[in-house]
């Protein structure tokens, strides 16, 4: 009895759609089975995970003693945390999306993030006075163009000498987060920051500003939601998209039609560098409001898995960040109320991404169990 | 509209979150720490949570603790200090000097929550105290002992960041051991990180082949110990007793004794006398405490003590002149003591380091 | 003289599990699969090599169950690639993020804990030797295997007829099928191998270098494993320059340091993956050295149609 795989004459669409919401289900199973094997009662600790950091659990004690409404009103500040944590995610991912669907495997976006966080500190470190309507936007911008010109690198290097892409990239990440370190340590360190790693704080003007007053949530997210669209009209409804698809199918394709498979390399990367770069420069101007030793926290690899989740597609995408902050978010719930230890958050998305590339394979195949009952028709 | 959205469901949240915090005001009260480490780190996290344990051990049924483990600085803490906020609980310590302004922040939107801050400044707002250890105390009754105990006259300090508890630190142990042999010579090596084991041992590796056979580190793993262990020359535990990782090894360790401060500061919440305040408690308040001398002559473990006492009572102080800078300038005049902003600020070295401080 | 082996004994742990790790992850990428998750199956190796050793008392037991943890961890990664034909980088990155969760969670009950150290031999007379004695005759056992892992696997590759079919699957994987190779097959013994390299490699760093489970202890170097494969363009005697070069900058940089030379470590930190991108480049431009070691088929998935 063993598996095999018989490809379908096109993609079903049935499951391209069913897929990431069968791998959800699955990985609830597995989490399900992993508390079990924890001694943590499962669904509890699937509750305190996924649902409890969406609504409010309160008491109603002194007016209904044994009555308490539960999990009726939304946690507003819950999910606006979600909102927070998504953001990065989204923005990386979209660019991402664009990168492999291309073909182009930018594993190094981490890399990207943090250079562009750098270069656009570098303003509001290095002119920390300068205030004007038009320093917020040369920070954004100066954040995308950190990001594309690293991107640039692995780029480059595999259209001008074909060097493996994925390999590069990621040395790439190791080599940035060693920059950074550096720089705040170093030449970038605020003098009146008791020895600590880090810049001067920004000036307000270099901040991107709270979408409502005390909020943690930036204008980030607007930006996030803005280019996914942005993005999903172009691979959906114009020429480079289609181009994108061509070169990402099949290179040989592509150059029938006349498309460059090296310029789409530079493009990729190009344009994933620059979302990566704009996600670190919101991350540094937005939550930390200065550049320190502290902003990789692999942000760029779980972005990866956002990706896939959202099926490449940017829309998708969006949903799919926002699913995956609710991990993080719902590990510390789960850490609070039931002490279960925050490496499950981990486990969960190293699961979630696992059962999505297994379920990936059902939109071009159909699985048989050879000598045995057919396993999914 | 979206916003307004938020912003009701904000309005709504703050408001149940503060009824049940008053339904429950009479019951028990919670402790929460924040910790930068995992709790079995052996070192500087697990000795907080030590701490956590004996509040639980003193004040029983009337508390309820919990921690959050792993929580990286800055930005990213303010999530779980406002989420513990939000779940109800009246005191919250957060344990690492980057938590500082996460902490103030979540002080601010939250007034009726005590907060308190491991090893920082800033207290912003009324619920704010900051508190801390003269871990350098200890430190200077090692470099007494490594003094006496070394053959070569050079003892090995691995580093983590060039911050100014660290070159305290360095400072304290390099006179405590110029006070027992004034040719006494430091090496310092920084590893830019807290904790990563492979990369400790690396470094104590290297020191030792330098020709230091005295070890001490202000990282947070285990790993120099076990190095000194296996190359038989003895070493300093740091931040909590290191000794089943180094029995014929470890001469004493200096151990963060948290426990007084979170029992004193938990029972004044229970009591209601909770004040902003600032400390910076040493050994003569049980926060800095010596393990055991152990691997040493009796005489050295008589010296240490006594050195001990003398801190301990107020005696004797390790920063009093005269002290040099490295550089030859006269930092201290006989019999001077240092103030305490350039002990809190300390960015230079001392006569005898081997080493010169990264910028 | 002393100081000089005893400098030079902490290369060679340095170094051993990053040749352990580099030599399983070359037969992988020879047999045309890329597996990114070693630094997840080393982990999961370090893991499982404390714990039985602690529960059991025996390292040599530990470093066994650790090449077996390595292996079955793989077996996840060749099930999704070849059996379900999914991405092979993103799967090998789920790997990695799944075995430092996991990993962490298993280890729970084991941190704090003081190791069981796999002790270096001391065969009479022969590591009394002077100068050679202790480097030849003195050092653990799973450095041993790691030199010997060299050798065998450059036998392996370029002298037995098995070795010929695992580079023919790796170059052409179409062409190898079309022979009458079970491209799958070989492909999961291959990445199998790597498995249990990542795992022995994981026990080197968590019974010997330092005896103590600590979460996330692999700290990057299964990344740096997976640079080595290339920078030793998938030679495995180039593997052994290469990580005893990259043991001897980790090595150094504190030993300059500790003499007063001020490099800032940032700079030797990130050196490796500089040197490892200069490499790629090489290695990229010359077309027949090229042709000559780099398989081919690298990363691509194969579905054997019937």
């Amino acid at each position: 009895m063993r598996l095999e795989l018989q490809k379908r004459a096109g993609a079903s669409t049935l499951f391209s759609i069913l897929s990431p919401f069968i791998a959800l289900v699955l990985t609830l199973v597995a989490g399900a089975i992993m508390f079990v094997i924890l001694g943590k009662p499962p669904f509890a600790s699937l509750y305190s995970y996924f649902i409890e950091p969406l609504f409010l659990k309160f008491d109603m004690g002194p007016i209904f003693s044994d009555f308490s409404f539960e999990g009726i009103v939304p946690n507003g500040w819950s999910l606006e945390q979600i909102l927070v944590k998504a953001t990065p995610l989204a923005l990386i991912a979209v660019g991402l999306a664009v990168c492999f669907r291309s073909g182009n495997w930018n594993i190094g976006a981490e890399g990207q993030y943090l250079i562009g966080g750098m270069f656009g500190a570098m303003i509001p470190v290095l002119f920390n006075d300068w205030n004007s309507p038009l320093t917020l936007p040369l920070v954004l911008i100066m954040g995308m163009l950190g990001g594309a010109l690293y991107g640039f690198i692995p780029a480059i290097l595999k259209s001008r000498f074909g060097t493996n892409e994925i390999l590069t990239s990621l040395m790439l990440v190791y080599v940035a987060q060693q920059l950074v370190d550096w720089i705040v340590r170093g030449p970038w360190r605020d003098p009146k920051g008791m020895g600590f790693p880090g810049t001067k704080s920004f000036n307000e003007s270099a901040v991107l500003p709270s979408l409502w007053q005390h909020a943690d949530a930036h204008y980030g997210a607007v930006i996030a939601v803005v280019a996914a669209i942005a993005v999903w009209f172009m691979l959906a409804k114009t020429s480079k998209g289609f181009e994108i698809t061509v070169l990402g199918q099949s290179p040989r394709a592509g150059r029938f039609a006349g498309f460059s498979a090296k310029n789409m390399t530079v493009f990729a990367f190009l344009f994933s560098g620059a979302m990566a770069g704009l996600a670190g420069i919101s991350e540094v101007s937005g939550s930390v409001e200065k550049l320190d030793d502290k902003l990789s926290l692999g942000y760029g690899f779980t972005a990866i898995i956002v990706a896939f989740l959202g099926r490449l597609n940017p829309l998708g995408i969006v949903a799919a960040a926002l699913v995956l902050a609710l991990s993080y978010i719902g590990g510390e719930a789960a850490q609070i109320s039931l002490g279960v230890s925050d490496r499950a958050a981990r486990v969960f998305q190293g699961l979630l991404l696992f059962f999505v590339l297994a379920c990936d394979t059902l939109i071009h195949y159909r699985v048989r169990l050879v000598a045995a009952v057919e396993a999914v028709a | 509209m979206k916003k307004t959205l938020f912003a009701l469901a904000a309005s709504a949240a703050v408001m149940l979150s503060a009824g049940a915090a008053q339904a429950d005001g009479h019951a028990k009260t919670k402790a929460c720490f924040i910790y930068i480490g995992p709790t079995g780190d052996f070192g500087w996290t697990y000795q907080h949570d030590e701490g956590r344990k004996a509040v639980e051990a003193e004040f029983g049924d009337k508390v309820e603790t919990a921690f959050l483990e792993n929580v990286p600085e800055s930005a990213e803490a303010q999530r779980p200090i406002e989420a513990f906020a939000r779940s109800g609980c009246n005191i919250i310590f957060t344990t690492s000097f980057n938590y500082m302004d996460p902490t103030n922040k979540a002080a601010a939107k939250h007034p009726d929550v005590k907060f308190e801050h491991a090893t920082g400044y800033k207290r912003e707002h009324p619920n704010v105290s900051t508190y801390s250890s003269k871990f350098y105390q200890g430190r200077y009754v090692q470099g007494q002992i490594a003094a006496k105990m070394s053959k070569t006259g050079v003892a090995g300090y691995i580093a983590s960041f060039p911050i100014p508890e660290v070159v305290r630190g360095i400072n304290s142990f390099i006179l405590g051991a110029q006070s027992v042999n004034p040719d006494f010579k430091l090496k310092v090596v920084w590893v830019s990180t807290w904790f990563d084991p492979p990369k400790e041992a690396d470094a104590a590796k290297a020191l030792i082949d330098q020709g230091v056979d005295i070890l001490t580190q202000h990282t947070d793993s285990t790993a120099a110990m076990q190095v000194a262990a296996e190359r038989g020359i003895k070493a300093f535990g740091q931040a909590s007793d290191m000794i089943k990782f180094g029995p014929k090894t470890q001469l004493t360790a200096i151990i963060d004794d948290w426990a007084p401060y979170y029992k004193e500061r938990v029972k004044a919440v229970i009591d209601g006398t909770w004040k902003q305040q600032d400390v910076w408690h040493g050994m003569d308040h049980g926060s800095v405490a010596m393990a055991p001398y152990t691997n040493m002559p009796d005489d050295v473990a008589a010296m240490a003590k006594k050195t001990e006492e003398s801190i301990r009572d107020g005696s004797f102080e390790p920063f009093t002149g005269p002290v040099t800078k490295q550089d030859g300038t006269v930092w201290l005049k006989d019999g001077e003591k240092a103030d305490i902003g350039t002990m809190l600020g300390m960015n230079f070295y001392v006569k005898g380091v081997d080493d010169k401080l990264p910028k | 003289m002393d100081v000089w082996i005893s400098i030079i004994l902490s290369i060679c742990a340095a170094s051993t599990p990053l040749l352990l790790a580099a030599t399983g992850e070359l037969v992988v990428e020879r047999s045309g699969v890329l597996n990114l998750g070693v630094e997840g199956m080393m982990i999961m190796g370090a893991v499982a090599g404390f714990a039985t050793a602690q529960v059991t008392g025996n390292p040599y037991l530990g470093a066994l169950v650790a090449m077996g943890a390595g292996a079955l961890f793989s077996l996840l990664f060749a099930f999704l690639t070849l059996t379900l034909v999914a991405n092979q980088v993103a799967t090998g990155l789920a790997l990695t993020i799944l075995g430092i969760g996991l990993s962490g969670m298993i280890g729970e009950g084991f941190v704090g804990r003081p190791g069981i150290r796999m002790e270096a031999l001391d065969i009479p007379i022969l590591t009394d030797l002077p100068i050679i004695g202790k480097l030849i005759f003195g050092q653990d056992l799973i450095f041993y295997i790691s030199i010997a892992l060299v050798f065998g696997v450059y036998w392996f590759l370029f002298k037995t007829r098995a070795g010929l079919t695992l580079r023919s699957v790796g170059d052409n994987h179409t062409s190898a099928h079309a022979l009458g190779i079970n491209v799958i097959k070989v492909r999961y013994l291959a990445v199998l191998f790597g498995g249990a390299c990542a795992g022995l490699a994981g026990a080197h760093l968590s019974l010997v270098y330092v005896p103590q489970w600590v979460e996330g202890m692999t700290a990057g170097r299964g990344w740096i494993a997976l640079a080595l494969v290339v920078f030793a363009s998938w030679r495995p005697g180039r593997v052994l320059v290469g990580a005893y070069l990259f043991g001897t900058v980790t090595i150094g940089q504190f030993h300059a340091q500790a003499i007063g030379i001020a490099i800032p470590a940032q700079f030797l930190t990130s050196l490796p993956y500089i040197a490892t991108i200069v490499v790629l480049v090489l290695i990229a431009r010359n077309r027949r050295m090229t042709m000559l070691n780099t398989p081919a088929s690298l990363g691509q998935s194969f579905v054997p149609d019937r």
